[in-house]
């Protein structure tokens, strides 16, 4: 993307790309399409035009748009979309990637001066999504749809994305609790101080009114915002699992009964403010961990790929239902660019079926009358019509979901490092805490019990439990500062322990654009403005990258042209005869393909060489050949094998590279990798990738954009980035480094605090002390270590 | 002293009203979107006078 006009390119003054093959002009405007000018149209049309001058060039880019949204009209669609509608307005959100810019905040939130039947239009700009409210008797839900479309921002409306809105109400106040926790925390330290400063006689009287405010605050805490530790705990216990939260739980629930047994008997202040601090600096660490990125989604299956709704022939009219209702034997029709929903037969029509997001293969394949395809394709060409044979969840490609690997619950059966150690941890506190009871009881019970309750509490597991939340937080948001985005702060730990690699091909490293191109032979500049002006007539992939290599160029008037799918372009161009093709089309016969792609030229019966495209892989694979010695690397590619060569220098090894590997295979291969005691990290992009990067013990979807499809995966990696995974390797390792070191530094301050507490003379001062300062070290050592690790490694 | 009965409750009390106001703020959904307005209110209001063609 360039910024602005350099050396006299003509950028586009809606999308900023450079006007190479069309040139509009409006008012003085270029554009480089049709779709990108008729944006500006609408938008002049309703004086909008303040939207490009918050930015240069805000818009997306329009050359490819086919956009059919008659299914909008079905009411069973309707209503799985909206989130609310009566008999006078609706309500609807929708996810529009396109959303970048303060551009297109203003603009979508114009939307009434475009038509006002819209009442209300919001944007939350990090989740890009937005909130309609419109008048339904002035306008349809489709309308609403198509004019968003119409100035640049089509929504993305998926199966998956309605399927979503059903279950997504697990809201748990954890902001709500943290701020009770912190009300009380606050109001509870500020009674306990004239407690521990020491209180005159005169003021003795307030020592038990206080006492009793301190247990009144302590209340919410314990019963409000502290009881998911005591469910959890008590789930774990039922499970015969002893997790972190057991002691934690027992530390909340002795800090609270003590308390409230020293004030009702009179016997000491409690240990009020350590408690409400204990909770509140849990339920902080609780927060930090729940980093969530709102505009990527990691779930995502091959639902969020097919269409909401399909074109069905019913008794001789075309009519439109939600793909849950396709049945065998229905006859559809796919138009260019849609996908096949279910393998079906093809009954008319011209197929040219892109399959690469299925199989990995980049080069559309033509089908003939009567053959079965599957699902997953995408038409390009003119409409087809097809018959179902299988329904949409059995079909080739949805029957992956199916596997086990799907079924299987979170976790992947991997421990992280705190719920090994907490374990032991809370073996070893309650034999510590038993044998002191049982060292004091025969001669002081009273101090036994002083002595027990204080083990407990003083050892209550607080730092422990925050140094991984806090330590990995502080990792995911430098990944995500280098566009490598996880799941979860578990998913570093993993990363940490990977130690073979496995990468898909086409699209993980290989981009589909990213061929370089060159000519054999030599071209005047006659000639190459021929094979220029016959090119730009085809949106054949090879005729796109010949024309840009060619650039610059006047454009000749076409006389005759003729396109021969799957072999070139005949062409008579300013009375020149041409013939761009490959060797079927320009010798007649077929040569063996052996590593490149060729493309020859014949002009007037003279052959005047070919271009020859070579793989240009992404940059970065190198790095990643470095890993071998510490990490196992594997290539699975739903591809032919004729790059075989190509990619030795990074592979090393013949054996590691496995060709014409269909999904399930991937799926395979990692599992019997598993088997054989490898932890497997897995790269791909498509969605035959899919169960491969499930099956996985790290499933790394790649994408050049992030907001785009990717299928679900633990963790998505920006393209750019792929050079920086041996980096974000090594800096996994330092994170569970740190987390291991901060573990120490909490268990120092444990020891410290339970030679204290074993002589039963814990003061609540040391409690309320101790508690806060061990939780502040390791905040800090935790973030300041992170920080420097990740400057060592180059990544701020 | 026994003013500081009275003060204390005084103080709870108005700690609580500030409570209460932050549980309505959440649940009243101004917390959700924390980075749009920031955006928004640099963005000028559209121009009213320029608007005079009704369109569609």
């Amino acid at each position: 993307m360039k910024e602005s006009a350099i050396d006299g390119q003509t950028l586009c003054y809606h999308c900023g790309n450079e006007c190479i093959e069309e040139l509009h002009l409006v008012d003085a405007k270029a554009f480089c399409c049709q779709g990108c000018k008729s944006v500006y149209e609408v938008l002049e049309a309703n004086n909008l035009c303040n939207y490009y001058n918050y930015n240069q060039h805000p818009g997306a880019n329009r050359a490819i748009v086919d956009a059919r949204f008659e299914y909008l009209d079905n009411q069973t669609i309707i209503s799985d979309l909206v989130d609310y509608s009566d008999d006078k307005i609706t309500i609807v959100s929708f996810y529009i990637p396109a959303i970048h810019c303060s551009s297109c905040i203003w603009l979508l939130e114009q939307l009434n001066r475009i038509n006002p039947a819209i009442h209300y239009s919001r944007i939350d700009f990090l989740k890009k999504q937005v909130t309609i409210r419109f008048s339904n008797a002035e306008i349809s839900l489709r309308q609403v749809v198509e004019l968003l479309f119409n100035i640049g921002y089509e929504p993305l409306i998926s199966l998956q994305d309605v399927i979503k809105k059903q279950d997504k109400s697990d809201k748990d106040n954890l902001v709500q609790k943290i701020a009770v926790a912190g009300f009380c925390f606050g109001n509870v330290m500020l009674l306990s101080f004239p407690e521990y400063f020491g209180l005159s006689g005169v003021e003795q009287t307030f020592r038990h009114f206080f006492g009793w405010l301190n247990v009144l605050f302590c209340l919410p805490v314990v019963f409000y915002s502290g009881t998911e530790y005591f469910s959890s705990a008590w789930n774990n216990l039922r499970n015969k699992v002893l997790n972190i939260d057991f002691p934690l739980a027992l530390g909340i629930a002795v800090l609270f009964i003590r308390t409230v047994t020293e004030v009702y008997t009179r016997t000491g202040a409690g240990f009020g403010d350590t408690l409400c601090g204990l909770v509140f600096f849990l339920l902080i660490g609780k927060f930090v961990q729940r980093k969530t990125y709102h505009h990527i989604s990691f779930e995502r299956d091959y639902r969020s790929f097919f269409p909401v709704a399909v074109s069905v022939i019913e008794s001789g009219a075309e009519v439109h239902i939600p793909l849950s209702q396709l049945q065998t034997g229905q006859r559809i029709i796919i138009r260019h660019n849609e996908i096949i929903p279910a393998d079906a037969i093809l009954l008319k029509g011209e197929a040219l079926i892109d399959f690469s997001f299925v199989t990995g293969e980049a080069n559309p394949v033509s089908k003939t009358l009567g053959e079965i395809i599957y699902a997953g394709g995408r038409q390009t060409g003119q409409a087809v019509e097809m018959e179902v044979i299988k329904p949409v969840s059995q079909s080739y490609l949805t029957q992956l979901w199916n596997n086990e690997a799907f079924s299987r619950k979170q976790g992947k059966g991997m421990e992280i490092f705190s719920q090994k150690v907490s374990k032991y941890f809370t073996i070893v506190l309650l034999i510590i805490a038993f044998s002191t009871l049982l060292y004091w009881l025969p001669e002081d019970y009273k101090k036994g019990l002083a002595a027990f309750t204080a083990v407990l509490i003083v050892a209550c597991p607080c730092a422990l439990a925050l140094s991984t939340p806090f330590t990995m937080s502080a990792a995911l948001s430098i990944f995500d500062k280098n566009f490598f985005y996880l799941k979860n702060t578990a998913i570093v730990e993993h990363l940490a322990r990977i130690n073979a690699i496995v990468l898909d091909k086409t699209g993980t490293i290989t981009t589909g654009d990213n061929k370089t191109i060159r000519f054999e032979g030599a071209l005047s500049g006659k000639e190459k403005q021929l094979i220029y002006s016959a090119c730009i007539n085809s949106s054949h992939p090879l005729s796109r990258m010949i024309y840009t290599f060619l650039k610059g160029i006047e454009r000749l008037k076409t006389e005759e042209y003729t396109e021969v799918p799957g072999q070139g372009i005949l062409a008579v161009i300013d009375g020149h005869y041409l013939r761009v093709g490959n060797s079927k089309l320009v010798f007649g016969r077929n040569e063996d393909e052996t590593q490149l792609t060729r493309v020859h030229v014949l002009l007037d019966n003279v052959y005047l060489g070919y271009f020859a495209f070579t793989h240009q892989y992404r940059p970065g694979l190198e790095n990643i050949g470095y890993l071998a010695p510490d990490y196992n690397l594997f290539l699975l590619s739903g591809d032919q094998d004729h790059e075989k060569y190509e990619l030795l220098k990074f592979f090393k090894d013949q054996d590691a590279m496995r060709f014409n590997q269909s999904p399930q295979e991937k799926l395979n291969f990692i599992n019997s990798l598993q088997r054989s005691g490898a932890t497997v990290m897995m790269i791909g992009d498509g969605l035959n990738d899919a169960g491969a990067l499930k099956q996985s013990d790290l499933g790394v979807a790649l994408t050049d954009n992030v907001n785009n499809f990717s299928p679900g995966s633990d963790a998505i990696l920006d393209g750019r980035s792929l050079i920086k995974l041996p980096v974000f390797l090594k800096f996994s390792k330092d994170a569970v480094r740190i987390i291991y070191l901060s573990f120490l530094i909490s268990l120092t301050y444990n020891i410290i605090g339970l030679s204290y507490a074993v002589t039963g003379n814990l003061s609540p001062v040391v409690a309320a002390i101790l508690m806060p300062l061990s939780t502040a070290t390791i905040i800090s050592f935790t973030s300041i270590a992170t920080h420097v690790a990740a400057k060592r490694r180059k990544l701020i | 002293m026994s003013i500081i009965f009275f003060l204390i409750g005084c103080s709870i009390l108005l700690a609580l009203v500030f409570l209460g106001a932050f549980f309505w703020a959440q649940k009243s959904g101004q917390n959700d979107d924390l980075y749009t307005p920031s955006v928004r209110i640099l963005l000028d209001d559209a121009d009213e006078d320029v608007e005079s063609k009704p369109k569609k």
